[in-house]
């Protein structure tokens, strides 16, 4: 049956800033990675499938499920998770949101959206069209509510907390733009 | 505070993801379990291939029943894992790979040879199943049958009678975090577990039966939980098996079901066929309601779901009957999930309702109104407090009910078809004894414990709030600790009893500090089970109703839901913010299970066709609109120390009916079958077009 087979590679990899040497079981996961090696639990394994969004992360500024990506492919990339969002004692406008409009519950999704909504909102600023917008050639997106439900439908979240993570990343958004 | 929008008082860490779920802590020499799951429905193992399993690299234990310890008395025949050579069902556990990293863990269990027995299985319910039996009881511990008067003779003589049948597909919980236990052994001999569950204390209670261990020998932590809705409500087998890992390896193990495996392992809610038989005058009055709920169960565990319980409490009339059947499957065992019994119980009741309307001719909301009952129907007694009426007018008025045109299938805009509909909702307003400490510090902070878990409610907010008042200090000087068996018998956090449950201890022990001086040192500890054992038979019940905008797409089938009002009269709302979270979460996990929920059995396999998110749909994002939430003014005395009626599941009762509702107004065609899926609904205008 299974033999522990000798394929190991190395990798450096950036984690919220942060440089990492490591040795690389090949079928492990960065989301593995991440929770068992690194102690970074605040990225969540909800299916393991790229199916809820829990493990969502940035990758070089972009989301992306954890759990679909080998950790080994990450030679020179740079991570962001939870833990790098905010600045210090201070939040991120959206962990800030996201408490003011109870934009949670149980919490086990919640690290998912809120790195999910960091990278939604900068495409969106970036012009990206999505399934809802009216015309995909302009080249400027108003992310209304509509915009931003179709642009979170990656993250799922099981008590059912959508009404407040739309209204957490509205206000941010708002804040954002206002400054 | 009472009464005030406090934000989580575990916000920081939820939001940074320092909050530490079951799965997350960080322990030297963890090792890790992978379940072993069958993949047969009904049979024997014959061989499992261990040696081979052993082999390899890495791996430091394999468990199964040629070496398990023999269990003793959990509570629950589900706990009873490799105890012999018997597949009970698809996905049953067969044996435990522990390994020195997930990988390799995973790797072998899903790589090992396991050869089966198989005999032949019987995985199909329906209503008319030649083994359906009449249950002694059904859950938690109601009567199964009810009858007050002739139902058949009031039906043979009403004027009006609406007589349906329902049905409700099994529907799976998935919570976002799986399950998950770490059990670590200390060097005191302590067993130590981190576990995901809605009752720390009843987790450990069944352990230390389990392992045959002494109170002092187990201690179960649960500091954050990622959701329950009833999957973690008592223990999995998840738990068991890291417990039975870690005292037969002597190291710590951490056993993490897939979310697969949680499909086969941690409960689901039962699929049911139901039903109705409505009388009712011309005018409306009812004059009989007879409901019959159908449901399954395991080969393992009689666990049979109350889903005709709604109807013993919502609607005046003399003659009633409710009763309930269930069949044994080689299924995995059926369990709690967010308001058993009375979400597909609404869903049938309320259509049924509806359809009564239809045929009299009535406004639905008014024809329950004209329904309304002084003293609960089967039982007599008074009810400690009511406010359906109130709910149903505050809902009409707010979702704009007096504009709308009663006739189905008339308003279109370009393909949409639109329609509204209305359901009433109730859950019981339970409460249970439980224990609770309070420590006066020499900061001249306070220290609350109880043995309450927060799988998302706010308990941990509510309680802070409530030992605040009662201390009258500032939130910042109270620290409410929860999530530990060792703060003795606490209610789970379930039946929409935590809050009212653990508060009425809480009060108890901070008004007995107060009392005694609260000298700094000074520790008091309180039982609520004698307060809850005075109080006077009374109906306690929560009350509320759901006003629902439908668009249906004409050319797909597509439903959307463009708007939800939820009224609900909970009693006192200690929290207006968290609360209002609660209600908004079930409604959506309400429109969830009306569009998209359905775990359907394949009959060849015997394994649930949909056990991941890609194919269970649960409602995201993008399918939740305007969703209002109005939370009715009630005091009530006669409920608990704090006046309170729980909340975490009544938003959802009645949802799938509002929604079903309004399909028929949208469209003129009844949907009986949840969930009402595209093609549901393509089918239904066929037939009704002919």
């Amino acid at each position: 049956m299974t033999s522990q087979r000798d394929l190991f590679g190395s990798i450096r990899v950036a984690v919220n800033g942060e440089p990492h040497e490591l040795e690389i079981d090949n079928r492990e996961t960065l989301l593995d990675v991440l929770r068992e090696r690194l102690g970074a639990t605040g990225t969540k394994k909800g299916c393991d499938h790229g199916q809820c969004g829990a493990c969502t992360v940035l990758l070089d500024g972009r989301r992306a499920n954890s759990c679909l990506v080998l950790a080994v492919t990450l030679q020179g990339r740079a991570v962001t998770t939870i833990e790098g969002l905010g600045d210090g004692d201070d939040l991120h406008p959206l962990q800030r949101a996201f408490i003011d409009h109870d934009g949670y519950q149980c919490g086990y999704c919640t690290p998912g959206q809120i790195c999910s909504a960091v990278a939604m909102l900068e495409e969106a600023a970036a012009g990206w069209p999505s399934h809802v917008t009216d015309d995909v050639a302009e080249t400027e997106v108003k992310l209304d509510e509509a915009e931003i439900r179709e642009r979170m439908s990656g993250n799922l979240c099981r008590c059912g907390a959508y009404v407040n993570i739309v209204a957490a990343i509205v206000a941010a958004h708002d804040e954002g733009s206002a400054t | 505070m009472t009464g005030e929008a406090v934000t989580r008082v575990e916000a920081r860490e939820k939001v940074t993801g320092r909050a530490r779920y079951a799965g997350e802590y960080p322990v030297d020499g963890l090792v890790f379990g992978w379940v072993v799951s069958s993949t047969v429905a009904r049979g024997r193992v014959v061989d499992l291939g261990v040696d081979e399993a052993l082999a390899t690299p890495g791996v430091v234990g394999v468990l199964h029943p040629g070496n398990a310890p023999t269990l003793g008395d959990g509570g629950d025949p589900t706990l009873q894992v490799l105890q012999d050579d018997r597949v009970a069902h698809w996905g049953d556990v067969v044996a435990l790979v522990v390994a020195t990293t997930p990988e390799v863990a995973r790797e072998v269990a899903e790589q090992m040879r396991v050869r089966y027995a198989q005999e032949p299985h019987d995985v199909t319910f329906s209503a008319d199943h030649p083994r359906m039996y009449v249950p002694d009881h059904v859950n938690p511990a109601n009567v199964t049958e009810t009858s007050n008067g002739d139902v058949d003779a009031a039906l043979a003589t009403a004027e009006v009678v609406v007589d349906r049948t329902y049905t409700t597909p099994a529907e799976h919980n998935n919570p976002m975090e799986p399950h998950a236990s770490t059990a670590v052994p200390g060097d005191d001999g302590r067993l130590t577990i981190y576990d995901s569950n809605q009752g720390s204390y009843r987790v450990q209670q069944s352990l230390t039966g389990l392992f045959t261990m002494d109170d002092g020998a187990l201690r179960v932590l649960s500091e954050h939980v990622g959701g329950g809705f009833g999957a973690k409500g008592t223990p999995r087998p998840n738990v068991v098996l890291a417990a039975m890992a870690a005292l037969q390896l002597g190291r710590p193990v951490r056993v993490t079901l897939t979310r697969q495996q949680m499909y086969y392992l941690t409960g689901y809610r039962t699929p049911t066929a139901q039903r109705i038989r409505l009388g009712a005058q011309p005018d409306g009055r009812l004059v009989a309601i007879d409901h019959v709920a159908s449901s399954q169960t395991s080969t393992i565990l009689e666990f049979t779901e109350q889903t005709a319980l709604i109807s013993r409490s919502m609607y005046a009339t003399d003659t009633l009957h409710t009763n309930h059947r269930v069949v044994r499957l080689d299924v995995p065992t059926p369990r709690w999930m967010r308001a058993p019994g009375e979400a597909p119980g609404g869903f049938a009741l309320e259509s049924a309702i509806d359809e009564l309307a239809e045929a009299c001719r009535l406004d639905p909301v008014e024809l329950r109104i004209r329904n309304e009952p002084s003293v609960e129907p089967v039982s007599g007694l008074p009810f400690s407090s009511r406010s359906l009426v109130a709910c149903l007018r505050e809902g009409a008025r707010r979702f704009g009910w007096a504009e709308r045109d009663p006739r189905p299938g008339l308003r279109r805009d370009g393909r949409w078809l639109l329609g509204s509909g209305v359901a009433a909702a109730t859950y019981p307003a339970r409460a249970s004894g439980t224990k609770a400490s309070a420590t006066a510090e020499a900061d001249g902070r306070y220290t609350v414990r109880v043995g309450a878990a927060d799988i998302g409610t706010g308990a941990r907010t509510v309680l802070t709030q409530i030992a605040a008042d009662t201390l009258g200090v500032p939130l910042s000087r109270v620290r409410v600790l929860i999530g530990d068996s060792d703060f003795g018998p606490a209610q789970l956090a379930g039946g929409s009893a935590g809050t009212s449950s653990w508060s009425w201890a809480v009060v108890q022990a901070c008004r007995r500090l107060r009392t005694r001086g609260a000298a700094p040192g000074l520790t008091v500890t309180a039982d609520s089970s004698g307060a809850v054992k005075a109080r006077r038979a009374l109906a306690r019940h929560a009350y509320g109703c759901h006003f629902v905008e439908v668009a249906v797409d004409a050319d797909t089938g597509e439903i959307r839901v463009p708007r939800m009002v939820g009224v609900v009269a909970g009693g006192r709302i200690v929290n207006p913010l968290t609360a209002r979270s609660q209600i908004l979460g079930a409604m959506t996990m309400g429109l969830s299970t009306a569009l998209f929920e359905e775990s359907p059995m394949d009959p060849a396999f015997g394994d649930f066709v949909g056990h991941d998110l890609a194919t269970y749909h649960v409602a995201a994002n993008a399918d939740v609109r305007a969703v209002e939430v109005v939370f009715v003014d009630e005091d009530d005395d006669q409920l608990n120390a704090n006046g309170i009626k729980g909340i975490g599941e009544i938003g959802i009762v009645g949802v799938t009916a509002a929604v079903a509702n309004a399909v028929w107004h949208a469209t003129g065609v009844r949907h009986r079958d949840l969930p009402i899926r595209p093609d549901r609904v393509l089918t239904g205008w066929a037939a009704s077009t002919g």
